[in-house]
């Protein structure tokens, strides 16, 4: 096996994370797709150990400077699970408030800036903006009240500093909260305009028999809580979430590789995981909005990711502004607490799908240790999966290699992949064994 | 008119949010790309140009032997090296690595850690090659970049507020975390940039800026211990995201000597 037919291709950039492609032919047939994650590891689990466990949002934080709330809200709420702290219904509300700040800065910034440029060959959300002016600063106003909702609530809009164990370090402001009401009230319907211009793209022909997992409420969008559902029946506590799922470690990639635990197969996490099983959930207008642009009940098709991103935007933008109008400032911040020793877990929905935390703490308040299984990891195997399927089909079409790689580079950014966040270029490299 | 200077944006160990506040500039980055070439900036293009550039933006610190060497391809291709961030500036959060023991460390996170090459340290990008500006910030102030870009833009040296968290407590009216409630803020210590946002949120300032330069962190820190704080609480807060500055590292050696001398043998 040697490899005499070489290539590579720089490509997958828009995307967080360092990362790359090898594809291996054999005879023709494209025999193995390994998706390399090359970002350097930075040992959070490692790092965590023995500090006081109230750093933990903001040092968790760090692993992700386009999803940090994701990563201070999955670790608050295990650590609540560890200390038994229940929170207050106001508190409850405002980690929904910044949640949905959140959602909306990644999914305007994906939407506009990282993925519609493929559907029209361009280079960048800002080669865009030339042929699409309008499209595309509206997408960014979109973006920046997600920003501004971060700073309100969370004191900045990366790595936010009012998120602590038991609730907040300080309830935000009233009249600050009150001001954002006029742009919540434009975004949504900017939002609703966006997901019906997204919904006019041209989406390539590729559906598989996927197994979405996401979290599920019976009376909410899922965001903080609720139990692990799946599209072939699973519904389980979170709590049971390592009975049903393993990380498996790959030698191409320093993110580990999450799996089913006893089938081995790959999974799907992320807008249309979280749509397609909690579709009946969203905000009128986003519910009313999906039937409106046709996207189908159980929709296959990963490509239609950014259909499910802007009706998730609909949905976080019409969410924020009845918490906005709804605000009561009264009450208490935060639930106090006592140390003591315990473990806790809880999986939160990141912009790109479910992330799970688990702790363990002593009783004098520190870490013991911690283990953090990220959206992108669990989707790793499933993307290997479909390269393997998309560019097969492809291949036997005739496409030529560039247009394979290019292919190849536009599935990969339909989930949004936060590699970690890192340089942000991955190569295809092509090996031909004979 | 002068030709428009090339920009690129690399990134090493980090979260990303640094290189990210510049697409966060929503209002100022359709008239940034005016201003300047993004010539390679690979988390928002596919266009990514070859060099010698003009500005080079730098996130994230050195943590494998391969970074180490692609920083001085990164500094032969550019004229002007900024980091921007604490990781590229000071070895970020990650640089906790190096009071620790890197293998068990890597088995302590990855099942093979066979398949893991990394450096027992992380480091700063000007222990590397030399740096002609650092933007201090866990994360950067978007304000601040775009302050910069623009004076290079127009040729002028680029500059930013060097005072402390502690002043800017003072000009927002934001009463002291330290004074009024005894709690260890490093806002007399951390470099302004922020906005002063965590006293005002009611909690102390926990130093993702970085020091500032004029100041005298042992002090503070003897301060502290007077009013009673433990070198337990004191060390975790100076060992967080600027925890290798050197300002920073010195304070938190110093107490964890005296920790050692006054509780006899800790480990």
């Amino acid at each position: 096996m040697t490899s005499n037919d070489l290539i590579e291709v720089p490509i997958l950039t828009r995307v967080e994370g360092e990362g790359g492609v090898t594809i291996r032919l054999c005879d023709g047939a494209i025999d193995k797709v390994e998706l390399n994650i090359y970002e350097p590891p930075r040992l959070f689990e490692a790092l965590l150990r023995g500090r006081p466990l109230e750093e933990t949002p903001d040092i968790t934080a760090r692993i992700c400077g386009i999803c940090p709330v994701a990563y201070q809200m999955s670790s608050v709420h295990a650590m609540e699970s560890a200390l038994g702290i229940q929170i207050t219904p106001n508190i409850r509300q405002l980690r929904r408030l910044l949640y949905c700040g959140e959602w909306i800065e990644s999914h305007a910034l994906h939407i506009h800036l990282l993925h519609a440029p493929d559907f029209f060959g361009a280079a960048s959300g800002i080669a865009l903006a030339q042929r699409f002016p309008d499209e595309i600063k509206r997408g960014l106003q979109l973006k920046k009240f997600g920003n501004r909702m971060l700073e309100v609530v969370g004191g900045r809009a990366i790595h936010p500093i009012n998120v602590r164990v038991g609730g907040f370090h300080r309830l935000p402001n009233a009249q600050e909260m009150a001001s954002l009401i006029p742009h919540f009230e434009w975004g949504v319907q900017a939002a609703i305009e966006t997901t019906r211009w997204v919904a006019t793209f041209s989406f390539p022909d590729f559906e598989q028999p996927y197994e979405y997992v996401s979290l599920s409420h019976p009376d909410e969008y899922p965001m903080n809580e609720g139990d692990i559902v799946s599209s072939t029946g699973l519904k389980i506590p979170v709590t049971q979430y390592n009975q049903k799922f393993v990380e498996e470690h790959v030698s191409h990639s320093t993110a580990l590789h999450a799996v089913r635990r006893a089938e081995r197969t790959s999974y799907f996490l992320g807008p249309l995981a979280r749509l397609n099983l909690n579709r009946d959930r969203l905000s009128p207008s986003a519910r009313n909005l999906a039937d409106e642009v046709g996207l189908p009940a159980d929709c296959r098709n990963p490509f239609k990711n950014i259909v499910a991103r802007g009706l998730e935007l609909v949905h976080a933008y019409e969410e924020a502004l009845a918490i906005l109008r709804d605000y009561d400032p009264s009450g208490i911040a935060h639930v106090d607490y006592r140390y003591r020793e315990g473990c806790g877990c809880a999986a939160t929905e990141a912009p790109r799908g479910l992330l799970y935390h688990e702790y363990t703490i002593d009783a004098a308040g520190k870490n013991v240790s911690g283990r953090i299984i990220p959206p992108t990891s669990q989707n790793q195997r499933q993307i290997e999966r479909d390269l393997m399927e998309y560019l097969t089909s492809h291949l036997q079409a005739g496409s030529s290699r560039e247009e394979l790689a290019i292919d190849c580079e536009r599935l990969v950014r339909t989930y949004d992949p936060c590699i970690s966040c890192s340089t942000h270029f991955l190569k295809v490299r092509w090996e031909q064994h004979s | 008119m002068p030709r428009k200077p090339r920009l690129a944006v690399f990134k090493f160990a980090s979260c990303d949010g640094c290189q990210l506040s510049l697409l966060d500039a929503e209002d100022e980055l359709l008239a940034i790309c005016d201003r300047v070439e993004i010539a390679h900036f690979a988390e928002a293009s596919s266009d990514l140009q070859p060099g010698p550039y003009d500005v080079a933006l730098v996130e994230g610190s050195i943590t494998t032997d391969e970074d180490a060497h692609r920083i001085r391809r990164v500094r032969a291709d550019s004229k002007f090296l900024m980091t921007i961030g604490a990781c590229a500036t000071a070895g970020g959060i990650q640089s906790l690595r190096n009071w620790g023991q890197i293998d068990e460390w890597v088995q302590s996170v990855y099942p093979s850690p066979e398949f893991i090459r990394t450096l027992a340290t992380s480091t700063a990008i000007a222990d590397h090659v030399l740096v002609d500006f650092a933007l201090h910030g866990c994360p950067i102030n978007h304000h601040q970049l775009v302050d910069i870009l623009v004076a290079l833009a127009e040729g002028r040296q680029p500059r930013v507020p060097s005072h402390s968290v502690c002043l800017d407590c003072k000009h927002r009216g934001t009463v002291c975390s330290v004074v009024a409630r005894g709690i260890p803020c490093l806002g007399p210590v951390t470099q302004s940039g922020c906005g002063a946002i965590c006293p005002a949120y009611d909690r102390g300032c926990y130093g993702c800026f970085g020091p500032s330069q004029p100041a005298n962190t042992t002090s503070l820190v003897s301060q502290f211990r007077m009013h009673g704080h433990s070198p337990e609480k004191l060390v975790p807060l100076l060992r967080s995201f600027n925890a290798a500055a050197p300002e920073f590292q010195y304070a938190s050696e110093q107490l964890v000597i005296l920790g050692t001398k006054s509780e006899g043998s800790r480990s």
